[in-house]
């Protein structure tokens, strides 16, 4: 049984029933499933909640799907991980750590929003899906087509980091390569959706794509024992994450399962060489100015972000504030991820850790601040990015070895 | 200066369903005066009260996003394709 009462354009206010719609035919603003939160309220409780098993559909009231999931059925129940060591360089006393790197089936965030908007598909007998995509979305749309057993068709920018497209290509899905960066790569979409019968996830499945994300907050508040953060830093692209993260939570303090009085500051993050959300929020404005991408951080790579004038309307709106750090900040955040963690994200994450760093030595972020860190991607996808020596080789020889290391006995 | 506009679906209510309609316009705000004219309604549903462009609404002059141009002053040339498209989530 379904709790959604349809759709909702969330400029002009225009109400539409569940169908395949890009966004708001009057005047093209996004459009938002809307559900019957007293229904949801009567029907489910935080403890009935909590003999659920970890995945998203944990939260299955609350996503936009008429009948049962049939497939990334194992998506989302990531970890929570408590950050001491990280914390401790950073300066954050309670600094957590939400590691979509791991997620499934293909080691990113997306793998929420896809889940959805596949099933979705499948819903709506949809003959074929696709997406326009800065790689993560790539893999994730290709790998839930194929366990649904639908074709698909995935429109990527011409300079993709090689590893995310053979991890689209091995699902048997059509990878076609854009001249062009994603914008241009995304108009193509919005015309290829115009003319044929296909779901594109994030063009005409957007409204139900888009609210995967929210599970990122639904899981975190749960894993803090049903608390929101003080803070949360977030990458952003084209900047809907960030703000369905804060309809999730807003949606479990209407529930009761949060209090009310609880706020949490939304920190945005981009890439200098990508930053047109962190541009508007420093101009204290919520109109973007789009940017042409230049960054290694490609899946952050959307000049032109649609959802861009509610990111930035939200985050100071919450008190928070965005901010970027240059493809060598990105580096040397992968790499601190890592040594401190034991955790390798890619790029993106790269950018949440730099500028969770700026944050706190710009004060924004306090010491005692409950502050969780979304990590969406993960490093193997991006090793182009890096630029690490190789290892020291020597001859299989105890000699050998302590020729090299051998001094490095006691240094601990 | 003729041109070619191609209009995504939600419009073509105005156009009678045509992907394409060819126009007479020295400038990309030319273009929607002389749609609007052609087809009542039409200017209102892509720009807001002020005049500019709504904000869910990206214009291409064979392309390039007129944001990066001089928006809606942007100069067109004979033959140019402009290609109207709603703005898409991302990915």
């Amino acid at each position: 049984m379904s709790f959604v009462k349809g759709l909702k354009c969330r400029e002009c206010g225009r109400e539409y029933p569940v169908k395949l719609l890009a966004g708001c035919e009057e005047c093209f603003g996004p459009l938002e499933a809307d559900y019957h939160y007293e229904a949801i309220a009567k029907k489910l409780t935080r403890d009935a909640l909590s003999s659920r098993p970890r995945t998203i559909w944990k939260y299955r009231e609350l996503l936009p799907l008429e009948s049962e999931p049939k497939i990334g059925l194992a998506t989302g129940g990531t970890p929570l991980i408590r950050a001491e060591r990280l914390g401790r360089k950073l300066g954050i006393d309670n600094l957590y750590l939400k590691n979509d790197s791991v997620n499934c089936p293909t080691l990113s965030f997306k793998d929420r929003v896809t889940a959805v908007a596949v099933n979705k598909a499948l819903e709506f007998k949809l003959e074929a899906v696709g997406c326009a995509s800065t790689g993560n979305l790539a893999n994730s749309v290709a790998a839930n087509a194929a366990a649904a057993g639908l074709p698909s068709f995935i429109l990527i920018p011409d300079n993709l980091e090689p590893s995310k497209v053979a991890a689209t290509q091995i699902f048997g899905s059509r990878v076609i390569a854009v001249k062009g960066n994603y914008d241009a790569v995304n108009r193509l979409c919005s015309q290829i959706v115009d003319r044929y019968p296909w779901g594109f996830v994030n063009v005409n499945l957007r409204p139900f794509y888009a609210e995967g994300s929210k599970t990122i907050g639904y899981e975190v508040a749960e894993q803090l024992g049903w608390h929101a953060p003080d803070a949360i830093v977030i990458p952003m692209a084209g900047g809907a994450m960030i703000s369905k993260i804060y309809k999730g939570l807003k949606e479990l303090q209407r529930l009761g399962w949060i209090s009310e009085t609880e706020r949490t500051r939304l920190y945005g993050a981009q890439a200098a060489g990508c930053n047109p959300i962190v541009d508007a929020v420093r101009r204290g404005t919520r109109d973007i100015r789009p940017v042409k991408p230049n960054t290694i951080a490609k899946s952050l790579a959307i000049g032109n972000p649609a959802d861009g004038y509610y990111a930035a309307s939200l985050i100071p709106q919450s008190g928070g504030w965005a901010e970027d750090c240059t493809d060598d900040e990105i580096v040397a955040g992968i790499q601190l991820l890592a040594e401190t963690e034991g955790i390798f994200t890619e790029t993106a994450g790269g950018v949440t850790v730099a500028v969770a760093q700026k944050l706190v030595e710009q004060g924004r972020i306090q010491q005692k601040d409950l502050t969780v860190l979304a990590i969406t991607g993960n490093g193997l996808k991006t090793l182009e990015a890096l630029d690490l020596a190789p290892p020291q080789l020597i001859e299989p020889k105890l000699a050998a070895f302590e020729e090299v290391f051998g001094g490095a006995y006691h240094v601990a | 200066m003729s041109l070619k506009v191609v209009i995504p679906t939600p419009l073509r209510k105005y156009t009678a369903g045509a992907e394409t309609v060819e126009v007479q316009a020295a400038t990309v705000k030319e273009v929607l005066d002389n749609l609007d004219s052609k087809y009542p309604g039409f200017r209102a549903s892509v720009c807001d009260e002020t005049g500019g462009l709504r904000r869910f609404i990206n214009i291409y002059l064979d392309g390039e996003d007129v944001r990066f141009l001089e928006n809606l002053a942007t100069p067109v040339a004979d033959g140019a394709e402009i290609a109207i498209v709603p703005a898409i989530s991302g990915g």
